[in-house]
């Protein structure tokens, strides 16, 4: 196909855009959690299940986080949310939503803050019970706090209906070329007054929380209230075009950079009984020096020699030093450790340690 | 709503006796957060600390 240019009518730019690496979302067909599959019991914020995805969660009930396989033709998986405990009336300061952070570093081609500045089109397949008119937001923080609110509306109930939202470009909002947050997107769905109070920015705007959620959606004010999305897409232009498939293996790739959780525990020496000093490699360079955290139980390391040696309930005691493509710390909680003697971890399913460098 | 729900925060050393991470309970589990802007964990720790909400402890004797 010559690719002098792309005249279908999928395609948005006539300046020719790229054909690949389109999505600025990572992991919006939900395919990767290496979190896990399932969070019950959920009334904090955080990563939960599919990775790159958060939720903002204040005080507003109790949830199950899900990487579904309720999805539309064509996709795998969702990101689900199912409410079990309800708040029909949530305080003003309450809040609840779904979320990506993207890289300031992967934005630099929509040329914010110049004359050149893009515009963008957000496609993505939502379920739910609840219908109506919902809110959705791009926060871009960088310079000068501003953003985006758009509405769109939900007709029917547990159905997967296919949504497109237009974005203008910025030519004032300049986006910093480093690895902090550049677009935060909100797909929000409930809240208390402090953040429905306002109308939608649908122009670039000085943030403002009243305009967050105008179009308060309601999701989580009774028992078994869900929400999912899926083939979330994010890409220059005026266009949705059809969501850019990658394999399993490009995604993770993509999502390593972000969270890494690995049955490589590493390779040290035991320090005492107990404590084994090791260092570990990333696969990929991560965005930042990372958390680590235990992630599994019944770590196993071995000396090659003798028996393998245990920590049915492993913590790690510090981090000596870390980067964004190695750490090196002390594991604690083993029995029966020769001081002195080199172990190296023996892969298992248990043998888990996470390193997490979310946005 | 604060994104990251830490109930204590405690430094660990490196093999010197210098500070080299932070070991925080966050959503009662433990991490170990490295002394890193850049990182989520550490910034909200410090954005606690600033704020007069947590005090990061000193190391354990022989960290």
């Amino acid at each position: 196909m010559a690719l002098t240019k792309v005249t279908t009518g999928t395609i948005a730019d006539d300046s020719i855009q790229s054909l690949k690496n389109r999505n600025l979302i990572i992991n919006g067909a939900m395919q990767v959690a290496q979190r896990g599959t399932q969070e019950t019991g959920v009334t904090t914020s955080g990563y939960k299940t599919c990775d790159r995805w958060a939720i903002g969660l204040g005080n507003l009930g109790t949830w199950t986080v899900d990487q579904s396989t309720d999805a539309p033709n064509g996709f795998s998986n969702s990101f689900k949310v199912t409410c079990t405990t309800a708040d029909a009336s949530p305080a003003a300061s309450d809040l609840y939503l779904l979320r990506q952070r993207i890289e300031a570093q992967n934005l630099q081609h929509l040329a914010f803050g110049t004359a050149d500045a893009k515009s963008m089109t957000l496609s993505f397949w939502v379920k739910s019970n609840k219908t109506g008119s919902a809110s959705w937001v791009i926060r871009q923080s960088d310079n000068s706090d501003k953003m985006i609110s758009k509405s769109y509306t939900i007709n029917s109930a547990d159905t997967w209906e296919y949504k497109t939202i237009s974005i203008p470009a910025d030519t004032a909002g300049v986006i910093n070329n480093d690895n902090g947050t550049g677009f935060q997107l909100d797909w929000w769905l409930n809240s208390g007054s402090d953040f429905t109070g306002g109308s939608h920015a649908t122009t670039w705007s000085t943030f403002d929380n009243t305009r967050r959620n105008p179009s308060n959606l309601g999701v989580g004010g009774a028992v078994n209230d869900y929400f999912a999305i899926t083939g979330v897409q994010l890409e220059v232009g005026d266009v949705a075009t059809p969501f850019e498939h990658e394999s399993y293996a490009e995604t993770l790739q993509k999502c390593l950079r972000y969270y890494y959780k690995t049955d490589n525990l590493g390779v040290g020496v035991g320090t005492n009984s107990t404590s084994i000093n090791v260092r570990t490699s990333f696969n990929v360079f991560m965005r930042t020096s990372p958390t680590a955290s235990v992630a599994g139980t019944n770590w196993e390391v071995s000396d090659d020699y003798s028996a393998d040696v245990t920590a049915a309930t492993p913590t790690i005691g510090t981090t000596y030093t870390v980067s964004n493509s190695s750490w090196r710390g002390r594991l604690e909680g083993f029995t029966g450790l020769g001081t002195g003697r080199f172990y190296g971890c023996k892969p298992s399913s248990t043998s888990l340690i996470a390193f997490d460098a979310e946005l | 709503m604060n994104e990251i729900n830490i109930t204590s925060a405690k430094y660990g050393q490196d093999l010197s006796g210098n500070n080299s991470c932070v070991i925080a309970i966050i959503d009662n589990k433990s991490f170990v957060v490295p002394l890193e802007p850049a990182n989520r964990h550490y910034a909200a720790i410090m954005e606690m600390v600033d704020a007069g909400t947590l005090a990061i402890a000193e190391a354990d004797n022989g960290e």
